[in-house]
């Protein structure tokens, strides 16, 4: 099979929830023209959705007038993407874990723990308003400081 | 406007109320909420609900839908009466199990099994 060259796109998304789902469409095929499996479709998805409500919600207030704007590239080893909103930030690290206690019982506050199970790395900026995901078709073996982000 | 896609189907055995989830990708907002005032409006029917929710469309869910299933459980709770999921497939069956909700749902891997031992519904 030929060698596909890398993709490197950008997309500016309106605040609303439809509004990602044929910015995935397009994003899951190419990552499955590039071999990625089902596994990998299934998890990419669920991070971009979760990611994608975050920045809305909580980043953007859901106005409308306001965008998301989601860089990503692909190649055949991994796809990273970074979303970012128009937000003030939060701090990753005061999100309440939602397995533990009562929080077992909240309605909310299982996006990030989803995306850091299922993405290979999960970062933050450090004002907060910018994520950076990656998942490989290969796992490579994950550093302290990935596992931690 | 957008047509309204049939969210559930809902069958009726001995003591339980089974709605079965119809669509394959449950992630929108929009489609939670509608999701949600059709199960609620099953559980108001019947004072104590057995409630049998069947999983075997659904390929992909948000989290917002694990929010949305408790509180339909806190309803049924409320009212005395039990919840029961089955037929979930394994990818989304690990999506449980990652954020623990294994632990307060009670899941069973077929209808049939999920039916067993229920008391009569009120």
């Amino acid at each position: 099979m030929a060698s596909r060259a890398p993709i490197t796109r950008t997309v500016a998304v309106p605040s609303k929830p439809p509004a990602i789902v044929g910015v995935c469409r397009r994003i899951l095929s190419e990552i499955e023209a590039y071999g990625f499996d089902q596994e990998d479709l299934f998890a990419v998805h669920l991070a971009i959705e979760e990611a994608f409500i975050n920045a809305i919600k909580h980043g953007n207030k859901m106005d409308a007038n306001k965008e998301v704007k989601i860089d990503y590239s692909v190649n055949p080893d991994k796809i990273e993407i970074f979303m970012t909103d128009l937000g003030d930030g939060f701090d990753p690290n005061s999100v309440p874990d939602p397995r533990r206690g009562e929080n077992l019982y909240k309605t909310e506050g299982r996006g990030l723990l989803l995306m850091r199970s299922y993405m290979d790395v999960i970062e933050f900026n450090n004002q907060g308003n910018r994520v950076r995901m990656v998942r490989y078709k290969e796992k490579p073996r994950l550093t302290e400081t990935h596992r931690k982000a | 406007m957008a047509p309204i896609k049939p969210r559930i189907s809902v069958e009726y055995a001995e003591n339980a109320t089974i709605v079965i989830l119809t669509d394959e990708r449950i992630l929108e907002e929009k489609d939670i909420q509608a999701l949600q005032e059709s199960i609620m409006s099953v559980i108001e029917q019947v004072e104590q609900i057995n409630l049998i929710l069947d999983f075997r469309n659904v390929r992909a869910l948000s989290s917002a839908v694990l929010g949305l299933l408790i509180r339909v459980s806190k309803k049924i709770y409320e009212r005395d009466g039990q919840l029961r999921l089955c037929n979930i497939n394994s990818r989304i069956y690990e999506i449980f199990k990652i954020t623990r909700l294994t632990k307060i749902f009670d899941i069973y891997k077929d209808r049939e099994s999920a039916i067993e031992g229920l008391p009569a519904e009120d």
